[in-house]
């Protein structure tokens, strides 16, 4: 039906394909070079398996009377996770003004500054918790620290991020009455990224509440040391305890900041 | 052809998008359908291919029941029926050349098409597709870089690549200007004529549809009022199809 | 400030609010504070700290390669091929699950919802727990924590994915459907195309996040630099500390700009 058209076509030449095969070469490459460095083996693996099956059917059904027990450390996971969110997102304000180059207009003062800020935000909480129990010993104490780097890193990002958007006039009004800088910062600029701050501020609080549950693995304080306990003795049913209870609270909390973060913007 | 016998369709809101049409499209018709925004076009253009599933009566495809047709017989008879939409419908970030291979999927395994392996018989149909709208030299830049008109006459090359026996089009010059409008009725008609391919067209433009179609159907909700030969279609008629006169912005008014 | 049109007294029942979320505050910060723990400092912190800061300051720079035994290096690599390993896994593994969790894929609303739901339980468990239950499966290393990484990314890749599925153009897989293509051939020509940038896109952002994690997951024995940090730790080898925190820092920040200069190529 078709070759009613006997004409001469110029049928174009197909681009080449030589990239896209090295793309795929290079990351087969690296799948398998991962595979080999981390000795992924699938008969392990299925070997495994049934051990994999029979902590969790011992998980089930969970030991709910060990929940009373683990309360108080629940208490002190939600504590240092509030703690560390509030002196974190306290030392980020003036990081967030010294980033942001609309505040601070010398790029000698923020570029450095974002630097430092870029550094703390590659160093993971755990470590973090880590390196400070083995200054300070074991306890709450070096996780609240940890999760205050570790919130500092985050609010000051976001933040100083929001001062750079928002609108240049009400700051231009300021100047032009005259005021000072403390006075152009409070009435300029803090109205308009205070929602934005809370805002940051609750959902930091929110990771930060998933990070405090685990922090205890290195002796960082709350509910994670629980994890270390129960799996060495085999109680896998108060295991499984502790992660409810932890989902649990944490979806809560996600809930209500959630909620409120909606209210905000 | 295409027989419609008895053909309602109600939508779950209850709007009757079609009530009881009864028609018959021979092979190798231009046929037209007008109608206000609303009347039911799209909705009658789609429950031939059955994007839309009609609510009663039935409708035969060459004799075959496209109604009660399932799984592969339904991916059968579809595969005969080409469609050129609007909004053109391409995938925007493939090569032209695979967006007119996508209409040779039904003809292969699945596997066969996922892999990439159409035959050479079928590359040589995309191209001819191609040439015969005239973007041949296109074939290998992304769908995107294509302007209006172009990615048009590649969704009619998807079409003839298909190598259907029915072009199906919807409103396929309403976001186009009046000049590719052209370009592209003039594809769909000599293709109609040097293939004897039946098309249907969906047409918001009055003297579009005098200057192309064989044949005009009206529709004003959901009911044909009119069908007939260009000839017939006068202007009371269309004031008729359209319930008031005829305004300006319903002519393009663009010579060839 | 001088709005006169503005009533001057505001209504009460706002202020209240006010009023009750401030004294809400003040409470849960009175309990929180009378728990804090005193910062009954050990005399050594004091000298630790230093020792961590000069550690950093003047690290053991034999210890980043070592011709025989764990080095720096080593652990570094093992670091990233627990990330990369990891990453691939899940994503390949979230491919299937965000089409049945799509809304606009899967017929049944009742099994897009099923498959949210399970993403979002993935996702608060956190992968350190899942590591430690891994490690009890296939033992300690490094193979563990790929497991983990594998399973845990699946709940965030996962809403992503389903995400960028759900916000795809209608139009091409209606044009497929009109062609007989059946329900694979659409997928693969009209919705992949349009969702592959935006899949590759997040693996890489899932990628950056995956090589913190798989530098944390040697603390609890599941391979990769985490476990040199602890031994460094542990003995109170602080220029090794120093270095290995160096190395963490260089590497973390190297596949961020890596990362995020492929994702504004690919979209
Ligand atoms: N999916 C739908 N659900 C409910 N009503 C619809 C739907 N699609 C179209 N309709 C209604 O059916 C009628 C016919 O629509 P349509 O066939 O699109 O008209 P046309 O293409 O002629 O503009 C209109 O009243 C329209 O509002
Ligand atoms: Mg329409």
């Amino acid at each position: 039906m078709m070759s009613t058209q006997p004409q001469k076509r110029v049928i174009p030449e197909p681009p080449s394909k030589l990239k896209t095969y090295f793309t795929f070469f290079i990351i087969l490459l690296l799948i398998f070079g991962s595979a080999i460095q981390t000795n992924t083996s699938i008969t392990e693996l299925i070997a495994g398996f049934p051990n994999m099956m029979d902590l969790l059917v011992q998980m089930v059904p969970p030991n709910w009377s060990y929940f009373g027990k683990i309360v108080p450390a629940m208490l002190e996971t939600i504590r240092m996770a509030l703690l560390g969110t509030t002196f974190g997102a306290i030392i980020a304000i003036p990081i967030a003004l010294f980033s942001a180059s609309n505040i601070v207009k010398n790029t000698w003062v923020f570029y450095p500054v974002r630097f430092i800020l870029n550094l703390i935000r590659t160093i993971p909480d755990l470590l973090l918790a880590a390196i400070f129990v083995s200054i300070f010993g074991l306890g709450p104490l070096p996780g609240i620290l940890a999760l205050t780097i570790f919130s500092i890193g985050l609010v000051a990002k976001l933040t100083y991020e929001a001062i750079e958007a928002i609108d240049p006039g009400p700051m231009e009004a300021m100047t032009s009455v005259g005021a000072n800088k403390i006075q152009w910062i409070f009435f300029g600029v803090i109205p308009q990224v205070l929602p934005h701050y809370i805002s940051y501020v609750l959902y930091t609080f929110e990771v930060n509440i998933r990070a405090a549950a685990v922090l205890g693995l290195v002796g960082a304080g709350g509910i994670g040391l629980y994890y270390d306990r129960t799996l060495g003795f085999f109680e896998y049913d108060k295991t499984s305890s502790i992660i409810i209870f932890t989902l649990v609270v944490v979806l809560i909390i996600d809930f209500i900041s959630t909620k409120l973060r909606e209210k905000l913007i | 052809m295409i027989e419609f016998n008895n053909v309602s369709k109600t939508y779950p809101n209850g709007v009757k998008g079609l009530s009881n049409i009864n028609l018959k499209i021979e092979e190798g018709e231009f046929v037209v359908i007008v109608g206000l925004s609303g009347a039911g076009k799209s909705t009658l253009l789609r429950s031939i291919n059955r994007l839309i599933e009609i609510s009663d009566g039935e409708i035969l495809i060459e004799g075959k029941s496209i109604t009660k047709a399932k799984g592969s017989e339904l991916r059968r008879i579809r595969r005969d029926i080409g469609m050129i939409f609007q909004s053109f419908n391409l995938v925007k970030r493939s090569s032209v050349l695979r967006n007119v291979l996508s209409g040779r999927v039904g003809y292969h395994s699945t596997l066969r098409t996922i892999l990439g392996l159409f035959p050479k018989e079928d590359v040589d149909l995309a191209f001819d597709a191609l040439d015969r709208v005239n973007i041949l030299e296109k074939a290998y830049s992304r769908a995107t870089e294509l302007s209006g008109g172009q990615q048009q006459r590649v969704s009619i090359a998807r079409a003839l690549a298909q190598e259907a026996k029915i072009i199906l089009a919807d409103e396929p010059v309403a976001s186009l200007d009046p000049l590719t409008t052209k370009q592209v009725m003039n594809d769909l008609k000599r293709i109609n004529q040097e293939l004897g391919i039946t098309t249907i067209v969906n047409l918001h433009f009055i003297d579009l549809a005098r200057e192309y179609a064989t044949r005009i159907i009206g529709l004003r909700a959901g009911e044909v009022v009119f069908d007939g030969p260009v000839s017939e279609a006068t202007d009371e008629k269309f004031s008729e199809i359209y319930g008031r006169p005829i305004k300006k912005d319903e002519l393009l008014e663009v010579e060839v | 400030m001088s709005n006169t049109t503005r009533p001057l007294i505001k209504p009460k029942k706002n202020k209240t609010r006010i009023w009750l979320i401030y004294i809400t505050l003040a409470l849960i910060y009175i309990w929180a504070f009378s728990g804090m723990p005193l910062p009954d400092v050990k005399e050594t912190a004091a000298q630790v700290s230093k020792a961590i800061f000069s550690g950093i300051f003047s690290p053991d720079w034999d210890y980043v390669y070592l011709p025989d035994g764990e080095d720096l290096l080593r652990g570094l690599l093992d670091t990233l091929a627990i990330a990369i390993l990891g990453t691939f896994i899940s994503a390949f593994l979230c491919v299937p699950f965000s089409f049945l969790a799509a809304s606009n894929m899967s017929k049944g609303r009742s099994l897009s919802n099923t498959g949210k739901f399970i993403l979002s339980l993935i996702r608060t468990f956190p992968e350190i727990v899942m590591a430690i239950m891994f490690i009890k499966a296939v033992g300690p290393g490094s193979f563990a924590g790929v497991l983990a990484l594998g399973l845990h990314s699946i709940g965030m890749l996962g809403k992503l994915f389903t995400e960028e599925i759900e916000s795809v153009d209608p139009g091409p897989a209606e044009a497929l459907t009109a062609t007989g293509a059946n329900r694979l051939q659409i997928i693969w020509f009209a919705i992949l195309p349009q969702v592959l940038p935006g899949f590759l896109s997040y693996t890489l952002y899932r990628f950056e996040i995956n090589v913190r994690s798989a530098s944390i997951l040697g603390v609890i024995g599941a391979g990769g630099i985490g476990t040199l940090l602890i031994f460094a730790l542990s003995s109170r080898d602080w220029e090794r500390v120093g270095i290995i925190l160096l190395g963490i820092i260089v590497m973390v920040t190297f596949i961020d700009l890596l990362s995020g200069y492929i994702r504004k190529k690919i979209v």
